[in-house]
């Protein structure tokens, strides 16, 4: 049973987040809505997930980011899930800098599809990454002129995409309709054209592409 | 020298076409104003101001003394009436010709530099004869006098360069209401069309999930997801409006980072300096970005580049962003209105942008922002006008006298008992009239001293320009 965190200075949200999370068998240790507050929180009760919005008071500036970025310059690998109104490369980039994974980033209408949104946080907590569809995308179009993007295959592309979000590849082939082995296949081949060392652990394989991306 | 002297020539020569000029404009001046022949006035008042104009220009190329002409604004163009008709007064006019006339007329008349044109008209051939032995003995010298006197007639005035910037400020501020209104216009039209239909759709579909709910559930959850779908977009659609208001980013992080991650977005390969002590205010900030935004969109969409450059930099209170890209040049802002959008936007803040862009590129875009950052006062010192400035000099050139040796040092002596009367002008005095003036001495003193620290440090530049407006700069009706 997961010990959740959650940050976020709306009280209609942030009760639902409580609620959908109890739902689904976690246990929220602590729900702030202040900067210093999920600060503190993160530092003193190491939740295995924390779930924090990017505009927080005081300054109602990026205060989220910045605490989840304290936090896991103090402790790596501090498993945190950011969600917010709206995306950007510039704070995705910054959260993967690290490039010790347990991250994610998502927008907040992504808690609409609950089923999804509690795989995305417990992904999280098993020390994946959950990237919003909406960044990899940016991402994407950012590298748009890079040569051995270009080359992938459409296919490729889109299993490309599915594993950047953080999937597994279980995850990609229920997504995309095709069976383990075709994904397999695909990954493999995606990797070669990147020029990156194969691996098998899921987790390792995203970062590599996410650092890959991450690169330009 | 020799050139000097062909100088003078030139000035005296002058002189050949001033005094008949000076012997028209008097019975001119008595017919328009003694015979109300007003029509002869603004022909003189130009005539005057032709050779006010030409001493000014060839004083500001011969010895570099600026003289800034101190003109008021020329009034604008009457105005059209719903009823086409144009008003002047309380008078109504059929067309725009009479109004416009009496405008100028009243412009001419009231404006202070006409008379002082007038004045130094008058006085100059005078002037002239009285400097003619420095005109032939040291010409350099000379031409400089006269040029200083020149100005002292000619120059401008505060009230001028008031005026000058009322009007100034009165444009640019109709410009950014104009361009404020438009966004606004903008932004109800993208709400309207976008946001709140989409709402109104969901509303709907709830309504029929409601009337569904009991007979057909299947259709009543197919129908919800669909909400669920349109509600998705409709936040979607409202990220993209609130983006063409504010950026998140530029709430969040300011100016550099938001214009960071443009570049991040941008199809370009745009590499990005940013060199900014802290956080500009949010409208210098809004304005910077959307000019940025603006710039590298263009570069990407009608210049076909590939990498651009932006740089962020600031001089002293001063912000200048630099835009550059790879693309085809051949930018004009008379083409689209982009570059004129932009241009408006950063008039209300009094920057300005500069554009070179050849054919075949590459395009370099300049904007300056003066005196935008906080904190910095090298723009807002005050200044003293001389008047205050000599009274300043006059106190702490004096001061000295009355507090140390006729108060300070004359108590010291009278107290050791000494026989030197010296120059302390208590000891001539009557004993009892020596202790109350060596005190009144050093109360003077340090009064004055008190004065000469308490006049620079109270002086308000803007209450001092306010007494300094014009009584009527040009009121526009």
């Amino acid at each position: 049973m997961s010990r959740v965190l959650i940050a976020e200075d709306l009280y209609l949200l942030r009760d639902g987040l409580v609620h959908l999370l109890q739902a689904h068998g976690f246990t929220v240790v602590a729900a702030v809505e202040s900067g210093p507050e999920l600060l503190k929180g993160l530092l003193e009760l190491r939740p295995d997930v924390s779930i924090v919005d990017v505009r927080l008071p005081p300054t109602f500036t990026d205060e989220g980011l910045q605490a989840a970025l304290a936090a896991r310059a103090k402790v790596p690998g501090l498993p945190i899930l950011v969600l917010s109104q709206h995306v950007e490369q510039l704070y995705a980039r910054e959260l993967l800098a690290d490039g010790s994974g347990a991250i994610g980033y998502l927008l907040k209408d992504r808690v609409f599809n609950a089923t999804q949104f509690v795989d995305a946080v417990r992904r999280v907590a098993e020390g994946g990454t959950a990237m919003d569809p909406e960044v990899i995308a940016k991402l994407l179009a950012s590298n748009a002129r890079n040569e051995p993007l270009a080359a992938l295959t459409p296919r490729e592309r889109e299993v490309l995409e599915a594993m950047a979000e953080g999937r597994s590849n279980a995850g990609i082939s229920q997504r995309l309709y095709l069976s383990e082995s075709a994904v397999a296949k695909h990954t493999a081949s995606i990797f070669a054209k990147l020029g990156l060392a194969p691996s098998d652990d899921d987790n390792r394989r995203v970062l590599a592409v996410l650092a890959y991306l991450n690169s330009r | 020298m020799l050139r000097r002297f062909g100088q003078v020539a030139v000035l005296l020569a002058l002189l050949l076409a001033e005094i008949p000029a000076v012997m028209a404009a008097l019975p001119m001046l008595l017919a328009s104003f003694g015979m109300g022949l007003i029509f002869l006035f603004p022909p003189l008042a130009w005539m005057v101001r032709y050779f006010a104009e030409l001493n000014r220009r060839l004083m500001r190329e011969w010895t570099g003394v600026p003289i800034e002409a101190p003109y008021l604004p020329e009034p604008p163009p009457p105005v059209r009436q719903p009823d086409g008709m144009y008003r002047s007064d309380r008078t109504l006019y059929r067309s725009p010709r009479v109004p416009a006339w009496n405008n100028r007329w009243k412009w001419l008349l009231t404006d202070p530099a006409t008379w002082r044109d007038g004045l130094w008209l008058l006085l100059d051939p005078v002037v002239k004869l009285l400097l003619l032995p420095a005109f032939l003995l040291v010409p350099g010298r000379g031409l400089r006098v006269y040029a200083i006197w020149s100005n002292w007639v000619l120059g401008a005035t505060a009230a001028s360069r008031l005026a000058g910037q009322v009007s100034h400020l009165r444009r640019t501020r109709n410009l950014a209401a104009d361009s404020q209104a438009a966004e606004m216009r903008r932004i109800e039209r993208d709400l309207h069309d976008g946001a709140q239909a989409r709402l109104v759709a969901i509303g709907m579909t709830l309504g029929a999930v409601e009337a569904l709910v009991d007979n057909d559930p299947t259709a009543a959850k197919a129908l919800l997801a669909k909400a669920r779908e349109s509600s998705s977009e409709t936040l979607t659609e409202l990220r993209r409006v609130i983006r063409g208001i504010h950026p998140p980013v530029l709430a969040e992080r300011g100016l550099g980072d938001a214009v960071r991650a443009l570049a991040m977005d941008s199809a370009m390969q745009v590499s990005v300096t940013v060199d900014l002590p802290g956080r500009l205010e949010a409208p210098v900030e809004a304005a910077a970005y959307f000019a940025v935004s603006e710039l590298l969109s263009n570069a990407a969409r009608h210049g076909d580049a590939r990498t651009a450059e932006v740089d962020i930099s600031t001089n002293d209170s001063d912000l200048r962003i630099t835009v550059t890209d790879d693309g085809m040049g051949g930018a004009d802002p008379a083409k689209g209105s982009g570059l004129s959008g932009i241009e408006r936007r950063l008039s209300a803040f009094d920057g300005v942008l500069a554009l070179n862009s050849p054919p075949g590129g590459p395009t370099t875009v300049t904007m300056d922002l003066p005196a935008v950052l906080p904190g910095s006062s090298g723009r807002k010192r005050a200044c003293l006008p001389r008047r205050k400035l000599l009274v300043v000099a006059a106190l702490w050139a004096t001061a000295w006298c009355p507090t140390f040796p006729q108060g300070i040092v004359a108590g010291v002596v009278k107290a050791l008992g000494g026989e030197e009367k010296s120059w302390f002008l208590a000891l001539y005095l009557p004993e009892v009239w020596q202790w109350p003036v060596i005190f009144g001495m050093i109360g003077l003193g340090i009064f004055m001293h008190f004065m000469a620290m308490r006049i620079p440090a109270t002086h308000d530049p803007e209450r001092w320009m306010r007494g300094a407006t014009p009584g009527k700069p040009w009121r526009l009706e």
